[in-house]
This record gives structure tokens, sequence and C-alpha cells, in this order.
């Protein structure tokens, strides 16, 4: 596997081919608008929180492969779970991300977004969804989340 | 008794366009193993041996502040950097060098421009108009003064070709236009404008023309008094120069009826806490110490480029152009091109189905091909096309075909790897 190959992971191309949780979301209670200013990347995140849980979530927008399959991926993964789980996978993704220490376990099919570390560039397209996801479950919607 | 015929014919101008491209340093380096074939010079170009030394010696052995000293040091400073304005007024033809403001760049030009011009001739009601196709330095400035003033910001539109509509423009003109700033060549489309006649027709409405020149340096002879405009701006890292060093000419009897810019050194003749003299044309828009090095190296970039004949460099670029079109849209399925003008210069922006820009870049990045993507700074420009992004190519007088040949293989090597 060379190194695009490693960066565009067949996890990656099938979820930017076809993204999972695409479109609005009519009943979500937080709606997050995210850009990314270096390359003009839009996304509108959806999120439903209720009970301490993300009950549902969706996104729709714009975006490199690395930014659609990274918002797919996410929502796929966060559906259901808790804001404290939520939280700490925004964590653990940053690590995975930034490369801070060793790559976090557990991550499954998240892991696949660990070819960006050797692409400074594209740190930023892999994490603007999990910024807007972080400012939902905090409640800091209303201010735009940017990769600046 | 027979007398010698004194001839004092100019050197005869290269047109062995191909032969100059050993003359880049940059160019003769190997990228993630390859070597590098280079399409980002809309963005910044490359610069030559001429003008890298000229810069090293400046700042080895010329190093000093300039208009200050009476040491040799300072005097070869100021000899080097009035030199450089010098041969600034002769490649754009400008009247005197009193007119040739050195700046940071292109968009520190149109600032002063809006910001002295503007404040001073901008009332509410009164309209300052663009193109839809501007670069965003070339709207923003406006929009500030405009937010300032209560004037309004007009642009006029543009075809699906990415060429000006005309008509629009000439409607938009009327006694409200007070200032008109337009591009010559698109930077995000590769347009080139019938800038002579824009100015014509605005100044039929007695506005104030703005020429933004800096996709047009490095591939035409601009001329100043040809085109008939107020003021023109262009950068430095465009035309085989550094950064951080840029022009605007401007016409004498405006500058020196605006306000200065920006106040500090240089631009004074005498201070006092009640009151304070400024400094004749050029350097009462020249706060504080210049860009030497960078006017410096300007100058040898202009040096470079005036012993080229720019009707075999116009012909080279242009034939790589159409190369890469052709080839873009024969070989690649889903290509299409954004910026399609009967006028155009050496710009391939383009979009590729199911291949966001970015990916483009990465991709053909990891074969040594440097491109261009995303905005390109023209929003306004992508949202009339209805793309998030564009992947850009430019060429420039160094490249040829095996740079076509390399980014049409890392084109197909991103379409396979996206569509297996």
């Amino acid at each position: 596997m060379d190194e695009l190959q490693e960066l565009y992971r067949e996890v990656i191309l099938d979820h930017n081919r076809r993204p999972r949780n695409f479109g609005a979301l009519s009943d979500a209670n937080h709606v997050i608008e995210a850009v990314n200013p270096l390359c003009g990347d839009k996304l509108t995140l959806y999120v439903k929180v209720g009970g301490g849980r993300v009950e549902d979530i969706s996104f729709e927008g714009t975006g490199c492969a690395i930014s659609v399959a990274s918002s797919s991926l996410m929502t796929e993964r966060i559906k259901g779970q808790t804001v404290g789980a939520s939280l700490e996978l925004f964590a653990k993704v940053h690590g995975l991300l930034t490369g801070a220490g060793d790559a976090p376990e557990d991550l499954d099919k998240l892991a696949a977004l660990a070819g960006v570390r050797e692409y400074p560039t594209r740190v930023k397209c892999a994490s603007l969804a999990w910024h807007a996801l972080k400012a939902a479950v905090t409640g800091t919607d209303g201010k735009p989340v940017t990769t600046e | 008794m027979s007398r010698a015929v004194e001839r004092t014919t100019a050197p005869a101008l290269l047109t062995d366009i191909a032969s100059l491209r050993a003359d880049f340093p940059a160019l003769q380096q190997l990228v993630h193993g390859k070597p590098l074939a280079y399409l980002d010079n809309a963005a910044s170009s490359q610069q030559p041996r001429a003008a890298l030394d000229a810069e090293a010696l400046q700042q080895r052995q010329n190093h000093a502040n300039v208009h200050r000293g009476v040491h040799e040091l300072s005097e070869r400073a100021t000899a080097a950097f009035e030199g450089a304005r010098a041969k600034v007024r002769r490649f754009v033809n400008a009247p005197s060098v009193e007119e040739i403001v050195f700046t940071r760049g292109t968009t520190e030009s149109i600032n002063l421009v809006a910001a002295s011009l503007g404040r001073q001739r901008l009332r509410s009601g009164d309209e300052v108009l663009i193109t839809w196709m501007e670069h965003h330095s070339n709207i923003v400035p406006w929009q500030l003064i405009c937010a300032q003033t209560g004037a309004r910001l007009v642009a006029a539109p543009i075809n699906d070709s990415g060429e000006l509509d005309r008509e629009a423009f000439r409607r938009a003109l009327s006694e409200r236009t007070k200032i008109v700033a337009l591009t010559y060549v698109s930077n995000a489309l590769g347009t080139v404008n019938p800038v002579a006649e824009l100015v014509a027709e605005a100044h039929g409405v007695g506005a104030v023309v703005l020429v933004d020149a800096a996709q047009a340096v490095p591939h035409l002879r601009v001329d100043v008094r040809a085109l008939d405009c107020d003021f023109l701006a262009f950068s430095g890292h465009k035309m085989y120069g550094p950064t951080g060093i840029g022009v605007l000419y401007g016409r004498r009897n405006l500058l020196e009826s605006m306000p200065p810019y920006q106040g500090g050194g240089e631009m004074i003749l005498t201070v006092a806490f009640d009151r304070t003299t400024y400094n004749a044309l050029p350097y009462k828009f020249e706060a504080g110490t210049p860009n030497v090095t960078g006017a410096v190296g300007l100058g040898a970039a202009i040096d470079y480029l005036e012993r080229i004949d720019f009707a075999a460099l116009a012909a080279h670029e242009h034939a790589l152009l159409e190369l890469a079109t052709e080839r873009l849209l024969g070989e690649v399925p889903g290509a299409r091109l954004i910026g399609t003008a009967r006028a155009k210069a050496s710009v391939l922006s383009f979009v590729v189905d199911g291949i966001h820009a970015h990916d483009l870049g990465t991709i053909v990045d990891r074969e040594g091909v440097a491109i261009r993507t995303g905005h390109h700074c023209a929003m306004p420009v992508m949202e009339r096309f209805g793309v998030p992004a564009t992947a850009r190519a430019s060429f420039a007088l160094y490249n040829d075909r095996s740079d076509v040949d390399r980014l049409m293989a890392g084109i197909k090597r991103a379409v396979e790897l996206f569509r297996g």
C-alpha cells in the first residue's frame, strides 16, 4: 500500500461515495454551520440531543473525500452515544488526527482517518465535523465553527 | 573619407522560450521523489537565478536603510532601490518614477487607493463598480470603504464562459460611479478583459479606474499609457520576483491630491506636534523602511523579462494551455472546464466529477505536480459556476509539454483511485 492508498483507504472512499446520515434532520435541536476557510468547504451538522444522549444526527454540505468520509463515519459512530462518550471520542479522534501520542485503541473504522497525519494541510478536512459535533453537544452552537 | 555608421539597435529579444527552464533553480529538485512539475504559477511563480542572486547580493553587501545615511552602504542601497523603481516605470511605460509607489503587493496597492482616494471622494449614494470575477483583494477593500462612506459596491456580472457582460457593465456605469476597479486577467478563470475599452467607458462617466494587473504582468506587455488607466496594481511574486513587494502606479495628479495612506518616517518632510508636511511623490505613500531587497529582486525579474519576446512567450504558454485543455477534456471522463473565455491567459481551472479538487491536489502532489485547489480567493466566481472549488493548473514561461504529461498522469491516478 503506498502513501496515497494509506490516505484514501477503501472505507474512506466508500463513505465519500455513499455518505451515511446525509441530509437535513427536521427535529434537530442543534444545527451547526461549519466552514473550512482554507478551501471553502461547508458543513451543516444536525444533532438531536435528548436525555443526555445523541438521539439522532445527520449532515449536509460539500467537501473533499476526507471531509465527507469523516463526517459520515462520525455520524455513524455517534448516533445513540451519550454526550460524555461523544466528547471522549472527540478527544480520541483529535489525538489520532494530530498524531499526539499513540493511536488510541477501539476506534474501529475511525482508525481509517489516521492517514491524514502525513498530510498536515488535510488534518483540518478530517477534523471539521468533529469540531461541529463538539459545539453541538456542549451547547455552544450559534458561534460559527471553523478549523482556524 | 568613410565614416562608420553608428547603430543603436536594441539586442534581439529572446524567442527560444524552452531554453529558459534551466534558469530556475527551484525547478531542478525532486518532490516526493519525482521531478517537480510546478503548475501553480498564478499563485506564485518561481524566481530565476538572476533575481535570487540580486537579492543575495543586496542582503550580503548593500544592506542598509535607504534615503537616510550618507555612508557608502546606504548610498548603494538607495541606488539599488531607486534603480528598481526606474525599471518598474519603464516596464509599465509610466510617464515618471514619481508615479511608481512600492507596496507589499497587489492587495496593499488596492487598499491604499481604497482607503486614501475612497475616503476622500466617496459620499453616500456614490457607487464603486467592480466585476463578478474579482479576487477577494479587489472586493473587500472596496466593501470596507463603502461601509465607512455610505457608498454602494456594485458588481458587473459575467456570462457562462466567464467573460464580463459588457452590456451590463455599460448599464451599471452612471454619474454615481466614482471608482471602477477591475481585473485585467482573472486568476480563477483566466479571462483576459478588454481593459482599454472598459477604461474608456468608465472615463465616459467620469469614474477613476484601477486595474488589478497581478495576473497580467507575467503574460502580457502592460502599458499604462495605452490602457489609459488611473491606477495599476501588481505583485512581484507572480512575475518571477520575490514575495512582499508590489507596485502601485498612479496618475500623478491623483496621487498628488490624495491624502497619505499610512503615516511614519520617509513619508514626511518636517514633523512638529502642531503640523507635519508630507514628502513628495512617491515617498508620501511609502511610510517606513521599505522592502529594499524585494524591490531589487523585482527589478532583476523585470530585467529578465525585458530580454524576452512576449509574442513568443504568449505563443509558448498558449500552446501549453491548448494541449492541456485538449488532453483533459479528451482523456478524463467527467472533466469540465471552469472558464472558457475566448481571450484567455494560461490558466486551466477545472473540476472532475466525483473527485473534489482537494483530493485531486493531494494526489497529483504525490506525483510531484504542484497545482492550486480551492476557491482561489474568488468565492463569487465559485458561486457563479456552482462549484465549491476547482483545481487550477497555471502555466509560466518555464513549463513545457512534460509538465502537461505529468499533470495528466496525476489526474488519471486520482480517477483510478476514486473510481476503482
